[in-house]
């Protein structure tokens, strides 16, 4: 198994100062770019150390939010790719349909690889949809606009000989020729997430490895539908490496200590959806029959517990998070083993995105974490024997 | 509407896009085109319209139950679409009339060619920019909570629709629709069109702006600029009416366009 770090660079100190927004429509003065200056490099240390331990590196990217200041995932994977030694760099993801330029992402994203010497690993996602509002780009046919951008990005990226041309629905080049190509040949890993069973498959059918965000006992119905799209291509059983989990992490010699650690990581969950409603479903991003539910009020949660009860993750306390598998919590003994349980659930994960710092855990708390992690669960997890793909498609 | 009047609702094919389409009345034809929100079949202006005409109110395409072709994703495809419709349906001597999206509608239609269009009513129409880049001239409704919508939209905001729970799936999904087709057409320029300001000059046929004074989506002072635009266009304001003025006030509004149609 592979373990990420992950943190998405908030800005907690304006949390508690808002008048229900927290994204989109936060005005910027309440940040203090002394304190984002000091955040921002206490972040980048924190993923030195990361580099370190044995652990990779998952970074991402939001817009106009105090949840997550990297608002262009370039400038952290830039500074990773020169700083760090051996780390894989995960980008994840990067919101192609708010860029309106797949070229610039396609040279960026090259850039990256070539700097690294073939350490990244590029996720493409469609964006959240608050993030519509900040970047204008319309909710309406995203996920066209996705692929047509994915397809263009993978031409760029693995033509040679001679410019090309793409006059596409949604993007127009005339002379493609990216300078640098990547370093990774064709091309980098491709990644993406998703939250719906339909896109599972669609993602199987390539043979991407798919990551889920905090989906807990919930998971296994997208899992499954990536298998079958995966195998719909004549391929065997996809292994264990075609998965990735987001989970909060929060480990210390001590439970008592953990659990407190818990409570701040737990604070990204009570404070991520919190934004002005108008921006929670632009028109068109979710489909008219999802649409329809909605108006009838009927809204369904997307975590539960491995005993069937469904959490609202805003509100969950920290047991509810470790029973749902949305956080990994407890000594290094007893995080191993949820981890292991919840990767035998799935029929294999082999990817662990590990939400190291979030919400408010501070520098030195989240340095143990990561060196804990590093040093008493990675080299269990990396011994452990991931269930056969075979048994979990014959399930 | 209910869900049976609904599934019985008459539609027409044009170009291989089938559209719902009410129909009312006989005489000089009267091309309703609805605005963001739909037209129901129920809806109270389209007898008072009738009175001497033939009403044709179809759902755009992407609205209510009609078809929306991949292809069509601009106002002026929309355009383009009526102008076949039109030729399709053979009218001519047409009283157009269009209220908010429709009325962008019908403004793209007139500046392509006023041949079978003898008179033009624009009621509460967005589709052009008249202030300066940073002056919002049509409030963000994709920015704006349902009950802040309901304040700038209606005059009284307890004529908007908003008893979700007991309405049918059909209505349910028809909500749906308008709301993902509104932002397909006018998401970005936002509910305009940059250069059509500068084509209204075309429009030499008698055109009537009807304004619900009550109306926060948008300004008087808008309307007022769209109608200096087109030469020799009337403004009539309605009283106790927002942005829909056709359903705040149906006597009114219908009485006004009549009253236009047979004008001098």
């Amino acid at each position: 198994m592979r373990v990420y770090h992950f943190t998405e660079q908030p800005y907690p100190n304006a949390w508690k100062d808002h008048t229900g927004s927290l994204r989109v429509n936060l005005p910027n003065g309440k940040l203090d770019p002394k304190i984002a200056a000091d955040l921002y490099h206490r972040y980048y240390d924190e993923w030195l150390v990361a580099d370190d331990v044995g652990l990779d590196i998952m970074v991402n990217e939001h817009h106009q939010t105090s949840t997550c200041m990297s608002s262009t995932c370039i400038v952290t994977l830039s500074i990773m790719a020169r700083q760090t030694k051996r780390a894989r760099l995960l980008v994840l993801g990067y919101p192609l349909c708010h860029r309106t330029d797949p070229l610039r992402a396609a040279e960026e994203l090259s850039t990256i690889d070539v700097v690294s010497r073939g350490r990244l690993d590029m996720g493409f996602v469609k964006g959240v949809p608050y993030e519509t509002a900040p970047s204008n780009q319309s909710p309406v046919m995203m996920m066209d606009r996705f692929w047509e951008a994915h397809d263009f990005i993978l031409k760029a990226m693995t033509s040679h000989d001679e410019p090309f041309n793409w006059e596409g629905e949604f993007f127009h080049y005339r002379q493609v020729n990216i300078w640098p190509r990547p370093w990774q040949q064709p091309h980098p890993p491709v990644w993406s997430t998703t939250g719906s069973t339909s896109n599972a498959r669609v993602l199987g059918e390539h043979g991407y490895v798919m990551a889920t965000l905090g989906t807990g006992y919930a998971t296994k119905p997208l899992y499954d539908a990536y298998r079958e799209g995966y195998m719909s291509k004549g391929r065997p059983a996809p292994p264990a490496d075609r998965f990735a989990y987001l989970g909060l992490v929060a480990v210390a010699s001590d439970e008592k200590t953990a659990r407190a650690r818990g409570e701040f990581v737990a604070d990204y969950l009570r404070t991520g959806s919190i934004v002005h409603p108008p921006f929670r479903n632009p028109p068109g991003y979710l489909s008219v029959a999802d649409n329809v539910r909605m108006l009838k009020g009927d809204v369904r949660p997307r975590s539960g517990t491995r005993d069937g009860r469904f959490i609202d993750m805003r509100t969950a306390s920290v047991q509810d998070l470790i029973d749902a598998g949305v956080m990994f919590c407890g000594t290094p003994d007893q995080v191993y083993q949820q981890i292991v349980d919840f990767c035998d659930y799935c029929g294999g994960m082999g990817n662990l995105l590990m939400m190291g710092h979030a919400g408010y855990l501070g520098h030195e708390d989240t340095v143990d974490n990561l060196m804990l992690f590093g040093k008493e669960i990675l080299p269990r997890l990396k011994d452990y024997r991931q269930p056969n793909p075979a048994a979990a498609t014959a399930a | 509407m209910n869900a049976a009047a609904e599934a019985s609702m008459p539609s027409l094919t044009v170009n291989g896009i089938r559209v719902d389409m009410i129909e009312r009345g006989r005489g000089r034809p009267l091309l309703f085109l609805h605005p963001e929100i739909g037209i129901a079949a129920s809806a109270p202006v389209l007898d008072r319209l009738a009175r001497g005409h033939r009403v044709l109110a179809p759902s755009h395409p992407g609205f209510g139950r009609s078809d929306l072709p991949r292809s069509m994703t601009t106002v002026d495809d929309l355009a383009y679409f009526y102008l076949d419709l039109i030729e399709t349906l053979d009218l001519r001597d047409i009283l157009l009339v269009g209220v908010s999206l429709g009325g962008w509608i019908a403004a793209e239609i007139a500046v392509k060619t006023t041949e079978r269009i003898s008179r033009l009513v624009l009621a509460n129409a967005v589709g052009i920019k008249v202030g300066d880049r940073e002056t919002r001239d049509i409030a963000d409704i994709f920015a704006i909570t349902d009950e802040e919508y309901d304040q700038l939209a209606w005059c009284n905001p307890r004529n908007a629709p908003r008893d979700y729970k007991s309405m049918p799936e059909a209505e349910l999904t028809a909500i749906a629709r308008n709301r993902e087709t509104t932002a397909r057409f006018a998401w970005s320029p936002y509910m305009h069109n940059p250069k059509l300001k500068n084509r209204l000059h075309r429009i030499r046929i008698p055109t009537l702006f009807l304004w619900g004074t009550n109306d926060r989506i948008l300004s008087e002072r808008y309307g007022r600029a769209y109608c200096a635009a087109i030469p020799g266009a009337r403004f009539e304001p309605i009283e106790s009416a927002g942005h829909f003025p056709h359903l705040e006030q149906p006597e009114a509004f219908a009485s006004r366009v009549l009253a236009f149609a047979d004008s001098k």
